[in-house]
Parts: C-alpha cells; sequence; structure tokens
C-alpha cells in the first residue's frame, strides 16, 4: 500500500489526483452508509427527544424537556431504567462468577487445546440468539426442570418463566462468552512464574488468587464487565421470550414508546439516555484502562 | 504497580502472618477438581438448550415440551408448510446480497484507510466502534423512525412511494455487517507482511497487479470470513429485522419468534434445527479459513474468530 502511493506520488499532478479520487471511491460506501444509517438517525432520534406525541402518534416539532423529565420522575418508581440497571448488573455479576473460574481454567490448564476450548465458547455465541434463549422456555417449562424444581420444593405452583430469574439466567446465558473472551486474553498472556513464587514465598492460595492473579486480570475483568453490562442493558428479546413481557426492560419500553404508544419523542429520550449510559460506561472504561497504562509506564521508568 | 511489587506485598503480608512450612497440598487438589467441575458444567450449561432443541425436533408429540417418542415427521411438515417457505426464501434474499455488499463496502473502506489522513481515520473509527456497541434495539428503532420519517416526507413532496421491505432490512443489517468487515480486513491488513509488497513494486509491477497478486491473496481468508459472518448475522438477526420489515418480507427468526410466543411446537424445533445446522456448517468453513489464515502468519490459533467475536455487539 505504501509503495502504491509512492508510485503514484511520483508520477506527477494527475497521479496524485487519481490516488486521490481512488481513496475516495474507496472509502465512499462505507462512510455514506455510516453517514446515512447511523449518523442521521441518531441524530434525528436526538432531536425527536426534544418534541412532543403528534395528536395521531408520531413526533410534531417543538423544544421541551418534558421526556427527560418523565424518566428521571419515573425513576423513583419501579420504571424501566431502574430495572434494566438492576438485571445487567446482576447479570454482569453472573458472567463473571460463572465466566472467571472458566477463563482462568483454559488459560492455565487448557495446555494444547487452548484452541479447542475457545472455539467450542464461540460456536453458540454465533448460532442464533433467538433460538437459544427459546431453548430455554423448553428446558425451564413446567413439564421439565421448571417442574422438577417445584417438586423438589414441593410447591405445584413454582414457576420459573416469566420471572426475573429466568431473564436473568437467559441474560447470562446469552452473554457469557463475552465475558469469558477478554478474561481468557490477560490470564493467558499472565506470567505464570509469578504465582509460582508468590507461593513459593509462603503465599496461601487465596492470597496469592487475590494479590497476584485478581490485579493482573483486571483489566480483562473491566473489558468483560463492559461488555456484557451494555447488551444487557439494551436487551429486548430475552425478555419478551423468557419473561413473558412481564419484565419490562428499557428495551421493550422503547418498542412500546415507539410502535404501541406512537410517542416517538417519550421513545427518543429513553433511547438518548440509554447511549448516555452506555458512553458513560465507555468512557469511565477507556480512562481507567488509559489510567492503568500511564502506570505501568512510570513503573518502566 | 510492577508485577514483582505484587509478588513482593503478597509475600510480605503472608510471611508475616504464617511461618514457612512444607504443606500437603489438599487444597491444590480441591481446586484442581472443582476448576475442572466448574468448566464441564459450564460447557454444559452452553450446549445443553442448543441439544435440547435438536431432541426435541424429532418428538412424536405436538406439544413440543413433553417428550413421548421418536419421530420424523416435523421436518417433511416445517419444509411443505408454505409460510416456512416463504420465510426461508426471504431469509436468503436479504442475507445473499447484504453480505455481497457488506463485504465488498468494508474492504474497500479498509483498504482506503490506509490512505487517508489520521483525522478523517479516527472518525471512521469511532463510527464503526459506535455501529457496533450501540444496543441494536436503538439501532433498530432509530432506523425505523429514520425510514418511516424520510418515507412520509418523500411521498408528501414528491409523491415517491416507498416502502417496507427487503431493502430496508439490506440496508439497516449492512450497518453493522460493514463494520465486522472493516475490522476484520483492516486487522489483516495491518498483520500482513509489507516486504511482497515493496518487493513487488521494486519489481515494477503495476499497483494494480500488486494488490491482485499480492494483497488480495493475503487478504482474501479474512474477506471470506467476513462474508460468512455477514451471511450469518443477517440470516439469524431477529431484533433489526422486525422493525425494518415489511409485509411479505419477514424472514424465519420473524416466524420463529411468532411461534414461541405462543408455545414451543416440534415443527419449530425442526426449522430451528435446520437454521442451527447451516449457521454451523458456515462458522465451521470461516474458522477453518481463519485458522489457516492465522497460523500461516503464525497468529493465535482460535484467536482470529474470538478477537472478533469480542468486539462485537
Amino acid at each position: 500500500m505504501t509503495a502504491r502511493i509512492q508510485t503514484s506520488a511520483t508520477s506527477g499532478e494527475g497521479g496524485r489526483f487519481r490516488s486521490a479520487l481512488l481513496t475516495f471511491l474507496l472509502v465512499l460506501p462505507t462512510g455514506a452508509w455510516y453517514l446515512v444509517l447511523l449518523v442521521a438517525p441518531l441524530v434525528i432520534v436526538t432531536i425527536f427527544s426534544f418534541g412532543v406525541r403528534a395528536r395521531n402518534g408520531g413526533y410534531s416539532p417543538a423544544f421541551v424537556l418534558d421526556n427527560y423529565t418523565a424518566i428521571l420522575g419515573d425513576l423513583q418508581k419501579a420504571a424501566p431504567f431502574t430495572t434494566s440497571l438492576s438485571m445487567a448488573i446482576a447479570g454482569t455479576i453472573g458472567c463473571l462468577l460463572v465466566g472467571l473460574p472458566l477463563a482462568y481454567f483454559i488459560a492455565t490448564r487448557g495446555g494444547s487445546r487452548k484452541g479447542l476450548f475457545i472455539l467450542l465458547l464461540v460456536i453458540p455465541f454465533w448460532t442464533s440468539f433467538l433460538i437459544r434463549t427459546y431453548a430455554w422456555l423448553i428446558v425451564l417449562g413446567p413439564e421439565n426442570l421448571g417442574g422438577l424444581i417445584g417438586d423438589l420444593i414441593g410447591d405445584d405452583d413454582f414457576r420459573i418463566l416469566g420471572t426475573p430469574a429466568a431473564v436473568l439466567l437467559g441474560l447470562v446465558y446469552g452473554y457469557l462468552p463475552l465475558m469469558v473472551f477478554p478474561l481468557y486474553v490477560t490470564l493467558e498472556r499472565m506470567d505464570r512464574s509469578l504465582v509460582e513464587a508468590s507461593k513459593d514465598l509462603g503465599a496461601g492460595r487465596l492470597a496469592t488468587f487475590r494479590q497476584v492473579t485478581l490485579p493482573i486480570a483486571l483489566p480483562g475483568l473491566i473489558t468483560g464487565s463492559i461488555l456484557v453490562f451494555i447488551p444487557m442493558m439494551g436487551e429486548y428479546v430475552i425478555p419478551q421470550i423468557l419473561g413473558y413481557g412481564r419484565i419490562y426492560l428499557v428495551g421493550n419500553a422503547l418498542v412500546t414508546d415507539f410502535l404501541e404508544a406512537r410517542n416517538w419523542p417519550a421513545g427518543s429520550a429513553k433511547a438518548v439516555v440509554l447511549i448516555a449510559v452506555m458512553m458513560i460506561t465507555v468512557s469511565f472504561y477507556t480512562w481507567f484502562v488509559n489510567r492503568g497504562r500511564k502506570g505501568r509506564e512510570v513503573s518502566v521508568l | 504497580m510492577t508485577a514483582p511489587a505484587i509478588v513482593r506485598k503478597a509475600i510480605t503480608r503472608q510471611a508475616a502472618s504464617r511461618p514457612r512450612r512444607p504443606k500437603v497440598d489438599r487444597g491444590g487438589v480441591a481446586v484442581e477438581i472443582w476448576l475442572r467441575l466448574q468448566a464441564s458444567l459450564v460447557y454444559a450449561f452452553l450446549y445443553l438448550p442448543i441439544v435440547i432443541v435438536v431432541i426435541f425436533s424429532f418428538n412424536a408429540n405436538r406439544l413440543a415440551t413433553v417428550w413421548t417418542g421418536f419421530s420424523l415427521d416435523w421436518y417433511p411438515e416445517a419444509l411443505s408448510n408454505s409460510v416456512v417457505q416463504n420465510a426461508l426464501g426471504n431469509s436468503f434474499i436479504v442475507a445473499i446480497p447484504n453480505a455481497i455488499l457488506a463485504t465488498l463496502f468494508g474492504t474497500m473502506a479498509a483498504l482506503g484507510l490506509q490512505r487517508v489522513p489520521r483525522r478523517i481515520r479516527i472518525g471512521f473509527d469511532v463510527l464503526t466502534y459506535i455501529s457496533i456497541i450501540v444496543p441494536e434495539i436503538v439501532i433498530a428503532l432509530a432506523t425505523l423512525v429514520l425510514f418511516a420519517t424520510s418515507f412520509s416526507f418523500l411521498d408528501d413532496t414528491f409523491g415517491i412511494k416507498l416502502r417496507f421491505g427487503y431493502a430496508t432490512i439490506i440496508a439497516a443489517h449492512m450497518l453493522f455487517n460493514t463494520s465486522l468487515v472493516l475490522l476484520l480486513v483492516r486487522a489483516r491488513l495491518t498483520g500482513m507482511d509489507r516486504t511482497l509488497v515493496d518487493a513487488s513494486a521494486d519489481l515494477f509491477a503495476t499497483p494494480w497487479r500488486t494488490f491482485r497478486q499480492i494483497t488480495f491473496p493475503q487478504l482474501l481468508p479474512a474477506i471470506m470470513a467476513g462474508f460468512l459472518l455477514a451471511f450469518t448475522f443477517s440470516f439469524d438477526d431477529f431484533v433489526i429485522t422486525t422493525f425494518t420489515s415489511g409485509p411479505g418480507s419477514s424472514t424465519l427468526p420473524l416466524w420463529i419468534f411468532g411461534q414461541v410466543k405462543r408455545s414451543v411446537s416440534p415443527e419449530t424445533n425442526a426449522v430451528a434445527t435446520i437454521m442451527l445446522m447451516f449457521t454451523l456448517a458456515m462458522l465451521f468453513v470461516g474458522q477453518f479459513l481463519l485458522l489457516r489464515n492465522s497460523r500461516r502468519t503464525h497468529g493465535q490459533a482460535g484467536g482470529g474468530m474470538a478477537g472478533i467475536v469480542a468486539e462485537q455487539r
């Protein structure tokens, strides 16, 4: 590629123009796509979020903050945002509890089969999310696992489906690989001799884990948490299917606002807040990672 | 904190509280057993639901959730259902052009971005990551609002009537997929051996010939993998499709969703199994290409797909 630029540069004005034209044409389609189908929709939603609902649904131009104050008012009640937030936090913790030992196992005990273990994580992740989610309808159904648990605790009316527990299970199930990948990458790079050294010098297992392994795994842990937290905040399919639509998250509230209530401004405001939450999370993450990097540079000096 | 510092801290704390002594490593065995058991359970957890769907597609019972006996009837039944046939056809009508265009545009952009000033490239990067990280439901609804608003505007002002259908689904799917291909191909470009390109230029090959004979063959596995992933995403997608489809353009995932909202039937499971098998076949081809690719460049085995997966959604 460098060579191509050099050759075109040496062939004078016309060559330079042709080279610039080629670059422009190469980038044009994707640039146009980003502009029309990413920037434009997000800009429209931001504009709409300050408007009011037209009489027969949709958007009517205005400049009011009502849609945002409505969300703030909702926060006092058990509104979609609070439900989503608690679900996403619980789901992230769940993924961490299940994913950390697994990532540790693959990274330290995987041996030559590491690639296979990771591939086995990739496969379910790329198969249809919808199918993997509805599969739990069968597994947790009253005729199968749900009924079994009901029998065990002696409650015939026991149901998992349609409860927050089922949604939480679906969230952890759906996004677990996203937690394991970055954890695995950091743990894989870890210098195992540090653990050995710590043990040789008399540190207990728990102390070694807390003071050696965990600090090293921290960047992966945070990346993983962000990767699962963000899609969990915006989840729509899992509460629809496993929660029977009774567990009402931001994603479901968005659909209600846009399609059923046809109150586009209210929905837009929720979307903007959701994106803001996401941006804040990601900025915090970037800040944290860069801070860590600076620290490392200092220590090298 | 440097790594030795961490160790030193661990040591001083421990040394103060406990004298060193040779120990019978009973805890070590327990930890080994626990790690192994946990890993097996997690893999069982990941695959159990998928296996259950496949098993219950052979269920003789009409109510899918109770196992009563083996039957192959649901496959012909599902495949002769005209609604399923239509949805399957629509899935391909959407997924194929989407994958072709996304691969083309993504590859072009990856090549072009090497030649643009740094500022433009950073702008592009930001948009690429936003397109991947913004929750799907937000993108889907925002796109729906954009289409609805601009369609009614075009109708009112110019009398041009546009409707939701294949084109809107394809356009919406392409956003995510183009970013996916862009990232894949660019990762390959950065890891590429430049000496060959330079050598080719030194030997007076034209830029086009260098591209065709040196760059493109090296990029091909990444491009193919991008194509397959784009196809799979589009084929499996529910959220974006459901909000950008019109009458007559609903795909298989939409049909499945409609079914399971009522009750799971063995017919649904049969369709789901066919979809799973198809996706798996595509993924194996993609993984094979990436592995071959990374082995040739001494990359990490298994890192290819996993790296991309880690960045998506």
